[in-house]
């Protein structure tokens, strides 16, 4: 049981990249009630958007430079993708029937995994992404490998920025008035539309800086790497609520632990060894998804669904 | 309004998907006779996107240059060959499906590939029914050639279509228990696999070898392919107090295993089958795959004299994809078909007869030639008589062979 600081320690740092891709699904879903199956993509493209950034770069670059800029390029990648899919593929569709933009966001999300495998060099399975040089650092018993110093840090800095953004500022304010009710804000004399494609955007850079947690954590991305990330990101703010912005970091934590966790243990309950193991994890993660909405559809710190339904 | 944009829209997006996935397919011109004589078209299936792609591209491209070099030396006379590559995505349903569209293809007459035992599995059928030979460079599950019931002694082979120029895993995993045991001295051996054909049988060979061999099993544990994070199962592994991993499955998932394996401290090598034996595994596990072993079929590609025109062509056409692997044994197996046709076209005056399919097959099953990387000959059950293997290990960041030997247990 000695190995437990650090399971916890390892679903944290997994479900603080869930929490920071999963605040894109709700804040979209939270403003325009789109479920924008697109945003896993976007996360990819955040991660190639910051390795082409590293790969211009003078060869030797000491990465503690490369990184704030790889930041940029990666959230500028993705903040440009989200708000053409917000002009081009979602605002036409507005007012139609709730099939047709997620039909659209399925569609777009295929189109743009092709795209990165056409488009960049070497459609090899993966790209090797550059490396914290230094660490791993030992705190009590828990080892920090160097590609999760970044998650670490950047998780809760970003986490409160948004908070403070959304409560403080007038576009944040505007935010959630656009989100409890779209046309009396539009009369109030918000731009909604700016306000929509604000939430794409923020989502975007969210998307971006996970990007960087995933390539520096894994040392590769690779153009299908949206998929599987996205899915358990969307389940991450279902579980914490979808349209709630803490529940979504709080379920994307809850779902990194749980994964972990089931891992760890599972398999020395006696009579449970076939369904411990790493393969089973997202299986466990989902069966907690499924007791939580049985129990609180709403999702742990969701409000919104119901009067939304 | 509203209607006609979304109109556009759908049409936009169809029209992009349609564009995307054509340009993933690759070359894939179909054949046809030309003016000049007749064309064969040498089918290959690989997944050539996605995962374990590098070592699929090694596939295509060692195909390619055979072929190449059959029309350049006029191999067959009046026969121009040519490489038709369809991509399986390392999925057994897409795989079959390229296996259709190969057989309804009729100037196709032999398929080199697949790359992966579980896509073979699903494959196997369409081909036998069509009567194409199919060679797969690579291929490794005894039961593909030998009958779900070798293990326990009943060898049954089901598809006389079906060769290949790699030895089995019951001869590789056993080498490789052999070499963990009695050269690297390992007592302790925590075992995953991928839960695939490929992966699981091969671990499960090791463990078993492993143990009639002196050695315990210090835990075991399946991932799911695909997997990117292993953070709590190398928490495990590292609390088990194993001196070595041994990984059944491909390099894309064992690089990133062994990468976090040491980064959280626990130096124990991770050993391998040749589905680990890549240079990507190396390129993308970086400074922590350093030590760890991979075991692979026939003798290094590199180090052979009869090769080096092949790795010099490979390298000049700057190819993608990892020759290193399998790309000499797909040159092999293409260069078997190649023959095949020869012989059948000589029997027949110099002409393609009608039933050629069914010939090839029959001359195939004959081999009997000196390969790049080695002799190619065929067994009663279509395995390679060749039982050649040898044990990788990654010294200063690339794979260097250890020990080659045939393998007679």
């Amino acid at each position: 049981m000695h190995t437990l600081p650090q399971q916890l320690a390892n679903g944290l740092f997994l479900g603080s990249t869930y929490g920071l891709i999963a605040i894109g699904y709700t804040m979209v879903y939270g403003i325009v009630q789109l479920i924008n199956f697109a945003h896993g993509e976007i996360f990819m493209t955040g991660g190639f958007g910051a390795l082409t950034v590293y790969l211009v770069l003078p060869h030797g670059t000491s990465l503690w430079l490369a990184l704030p800029l790889m930041l940029v390029g990666g959230a500028a990648t993705s903040v440009l993708i989200a708000l053409g899919a917000e002009r081009f593929a979602y605002r036409p569709l507005r007012g139609a029937p709730r099939l047709a933009p997620l039909i659209a966001a399925i569609g777009l999300s295929l189109a743009l995994q092709q795209a990165v495998h056409n488009l960049y060099p070497q459609a090899t399975s993966a790209r090797v992404f550059p490396q914290i040089p230094s660490g791993p650092w030992h705190l009590g018993g828990v080892d920090i490998q160097s590609g999760d110093l970044f998650t670490v840090i950047a998780a809760p800095i970003c986490m409160v920025v948004l908070a403070l953004f959304v409560r403080k500022s007038r576009t944040g304010r505007a935010m959630q008035a656009t989100a409890q009710d779209s046309d009396t804000a539009q009369l109030m004399g918000i731009d909604t539309n700016r306000i929509i494609a604000t939430a794409f955007a923020i989502g975007a850079v969210f998307a971006a800086v996970a990007a960087i947690c995933y390539g520096l954590r894994y040392g590769q991305v690779s153009y299908d790497m949206g998929f599987e990330a996205g899915l358990k990101a969307f389940t991450a703010a279902v579980l914490g609520g979808i349209g709630n912005i803490y529940g979504a970091m709080l379920g994307g934590l809850v779902l990194g632990l749980a994964e972990a966790l089931a891992t760890a243990y599972i398999a020395d309950i006696p009579g449970m060894h076939q369904l411990g193991g790493q393969a089973w994890s997202p299986v466990w993660a989902f069966v907690l998804l499924i007791l939580v909405l049985l129990l609180r559809p709403q999702g742990l710190l969701g409000e919104r669904v119901a009067d939304r339904a | 309004m509203r209607h006609r944009s979304l109109l556009v829209l759908s049409i936009a997006l169809t029209g992009a998907l349609t564009v995307t996935a054509c340009g993933s397919r690759g070359a894939s011109k179909s054949g046809g006779d030309s003016a000049a004589g007749t064309t064969v078209t040498i089918g290959v299936d690989a997944p050539l996107s996605g995962e374990n792609s590098a070592t699929g591209l090694g596939i295509q491209y060692g195909v390619q240059i055979a072929v190449d070099d059959a029309n350049k030396n006029k191999t067959v006379p009046g026969v121009t060959f040519k490489v038709k590559a369809l991509d399986d995505q390392a999925q057994p349903a897409t795989g079959q499906q390229n296996a259709t569209s190969l057989v309804a293809d009729s100037s196709v007459l032999g398929v080199v590939g697949p790359l992966n035992s579980g896509v073979a599995q699903s494959m196997q059928q369409v081909f036998e029914t069509a009567n194409l030979v199919e060679i797969s460079p690579s291929n490794t599950n005894p039961a593909l050639t030998q009958g779900p019931n070798w293990a326990a002694g009943t060898k049954v082979r089901g598809y006389k279509t079906y060769f290949r120029t790699a030895t089995t895993d019951a001869l590789q995993g056993a080498y490789a228990a052999q070499y963990a045991s009695g050269t690297a001295k390992k007592k302790n051996a925590f075992v995953v696999d991928d839960k695939q054909t490929y992966g699981a049988g091969l671990a499960g060979i090791f463990k078993d070898s492993f143990t009639k061999d002196g050695g315990a099993i210090a835990g075991t544990d399946h991932v799911s392919t695909g997997d990117k994070d292993f953070s709590t199962l190398v928490t495990k592994i590292k609390a088990s107090g194993a001196d070595m991993l041994y990984y059944g499955g491909q390099y894309d998932e064992a690089s990133l295993l062994s990468k976090q394996l040491k980064a959280a401290g626990d130096a124990i090598p991770l050993m391998g089958g040749d589905g680990i034996f890549s240079a990507t595994y190396i390129s993308v596990g970086g400074a922590g795959t350093e030590g760890d072993l991979a075991t692979s079929v026939g003798s290094p590609v590199d180090g052979l004299a009869t090769a080096q025109d092949f790795i010099a062509k490979y390298k000049a056409a700057k190819y993608p994809g990892d020759y290193g692997t399998y790309g000499g044994y797909s040159y092999d197996a293409a260069t078997a078909i190649i023959k095949a046709v020869g012989s059948v076209a000589a029997a027949n005056g110099g002409k393609i007869p009608s039933d050629a399919r069914a010939k090839v097959v029959d001359g195939v099953q004959k081999s009997d030639f000196d390969g790049i990387a080695g002799h190619v000959s065929f067994d009663a059950f279509g395995d390679t008589t060749n039982k050649q293997l040898t044990v990788y290990q990654v010294t200063g960041g690339k794979w260097v062979s250890v020990k080659t030997g045939a393998f007679n247990g």
